[in-house]
């Protein structure tokens, strides 16, 4: 025998189920106990860099919007720092939270976020990512929180030389991962759980 | 090396064990039919993106964001039901604490029944009580609030299946990576074995971490009974032989 490896297991997920906006945005269901909702605005004050507003949808496969979802977001600032204790490059923009918590609309499930084009970050080897936005989604009847990746199609040149994007082996499936850029600012980033479009999400 | 799971600026997350959590598609619950993913996931080291995260801090807290009895109660009025302690821990897969991890919560009343415009269960509200609440972990990952008990209920899945009473947690650790969401549920509850979102998970081990034991030395007498619920979170690899810049 040998000596026991102790460590402990993850906690195992369950189902954020049908009524996760009572616990992570309360005020969005009208239980006003905080005085607001956590993640509503990434902004406290002028923010640097380009402003923009994302906006997506996430659908099942059989194309239905989801009306039940959360979906969080976290990016860094347009210089590409994080506002995180473990930001160890220099000190993120101020007025800039880098999260967003949305519950969608009430009727239509469409989720909407008010941020800045994020800078790049640097792979472990130094190469510099294109810019991008990790995104995670929670909904009944789904047992794991889903990652992926927000990117934009405005970005070709830092798409194409991007360390995962170039892993991909499916390359077909990398719109999946772009946010269209539809006005000067604004972008659509539609979710696709499952399906021909299916979204590519990510073990991370 | 850290004794807690603060972030390093060399702290790379050791990966998701995929074989312990639950798939994605588990036909007998059936909302995962139509909303699991089918396509492998796509696997890679985590970067700065996954291993830094938002930071809470403890002055967001009011007062009874800890206090489901009275958070959303009137004055001088309190939630009905079995008034109970959720304490715990936060740690990770090494054993460190996770300091100043927010917890939230929300839960059905004691009658099993939520707040919310879409729930059609028959059971009343009660007007005392909201059902979510939130804190943050102490330097030694320890958290606790006070709430009631839920009820089991209903819900539409098979002709008549119903929950076990349950907590909801959304947990955020010090890396998006570590972001979970996960339920408790209660020391002897006979819906436990019966329930199919419990049966996603794929051994008794599992359940049982997600089973709350009564614990009766935190327990206040001729006040509330106590439940402890530890919180794992994954782990953060820290070594001094660990050099980002030759490789992954």
């Amino acid at each position: 025998m040998v000596q026991k490896i102790d460590y402990l297991r993850e906690s195992p997920s369950q189902t954020a189920g049908p009524y996760v906006h009572i616990g992570c945005t309360p005020n969005f269901t009208g239980i006003d106990i905080y005085g607001g909702d956590l993640g509503t605005s990434m902004k406290t004050g002028p923010v640097q860099g380009q402003e923009i507003t994302i906006k997506g949808t996430v659908f099942d496969g059989t194309g239905t919007p989801l009306k039940d979802a959360m979906i969080e977001i976290w990016q860094p600032d347009a210089a590409g720092l994080f506002p995180s204790e473990n930001e160890t490059r220099g000190t993120a923009d101020p007025n800039f939270t880098g999260w967003g918590r949305s519950p969608g609309d009430m009727n239509t499930g469409e989720f909407t976020f008010e941020t800045v084009k994020p800078g790049g970050v640097p792979w472990p080897d130094g190469r510099i990512q294109a810019p991008h936005i990790t995104a995670w989604i929670v909904a009944r009847g789904i047992n794991l929180g889903l990652h992926t990746r927000i990117y934009f199609d405005d970005e070709p040149d830092a798409n194409a030389a991007d360390p995962i994007l170039t892993r991909i082996e499916h390359q077909n499936r990398i719109p999946t991962l772009l946010a269209k850029k539809t006005d000067q600012g604004a972008y659509q980033f539609d979710i696709h759980l499952q399906g021909p479009n299916e979204t590519i999400f990510f073990d991370i | 090396m850290s004794l807690t799971n603060k972030p390093t600026a060399n702290g790379g997350f050791v990966p998701r064990d995929r074989a312990w959590q639950p798939d994605a598609l588990t036909p007998q619950y059936k909302t995962s039919v139509k909303r699991s993913p089918h396509a492998a996931l796509l696997s890679f080291p985590s970067t700065l993106s996954e291993e830094t995260s938002p930071v809470f801090g403890h002055s967001m807290l009011g007062a009874l964001d800890n206090d489901l009895i009275h958070n959303f109660a009137a004055d001088g009025q309190s939630a009905i039901g079995p008034r109970i302690i959720v304490h715990g821990r936060v740690l990770d897969e090494m054993g460190r604490p996770v300091p100043g991890a927010l917890l939230e919560f929300w839960q059905a009343n004691a009658g099993g029944r939520y707040r919310h415009k879409k729930e059609s269960y028959l059971a009343p509200l009660d007007p005392n009580f909201g059902g979510c609440g939130r804190t943050i972990t102490g330097d030694d990952g320890s958290y606790e609030f006070r709430t009631i008990q839920p009820g089991p209920y209903p819900w539409p899945n098979g002709m008549n299946d119903w929950r076990p009473a349950h907590i909801h947690f959304s947990v955020f650790g010090n890396g998006f990576a570590q972001r979970l969401i996960t339920q408790m549920y209660f020391e002897g509850d006979p819906h436990i074995r019966l329930c199919p979102i419990v049966g996603v998970l794929k051994s008794q081990d599992a359940i049982d971490a997600l089973t709350a034991p009564l614990d009766m030395h935190r327990t206040v007498p001729m006040d509330s009974r106590a439940f402890k619920f530890d919180i794992v979170l994954r782990g953060r690899r820290q070594t001094y032989f660990e050099n980002r810049k030759e490789g992954m």
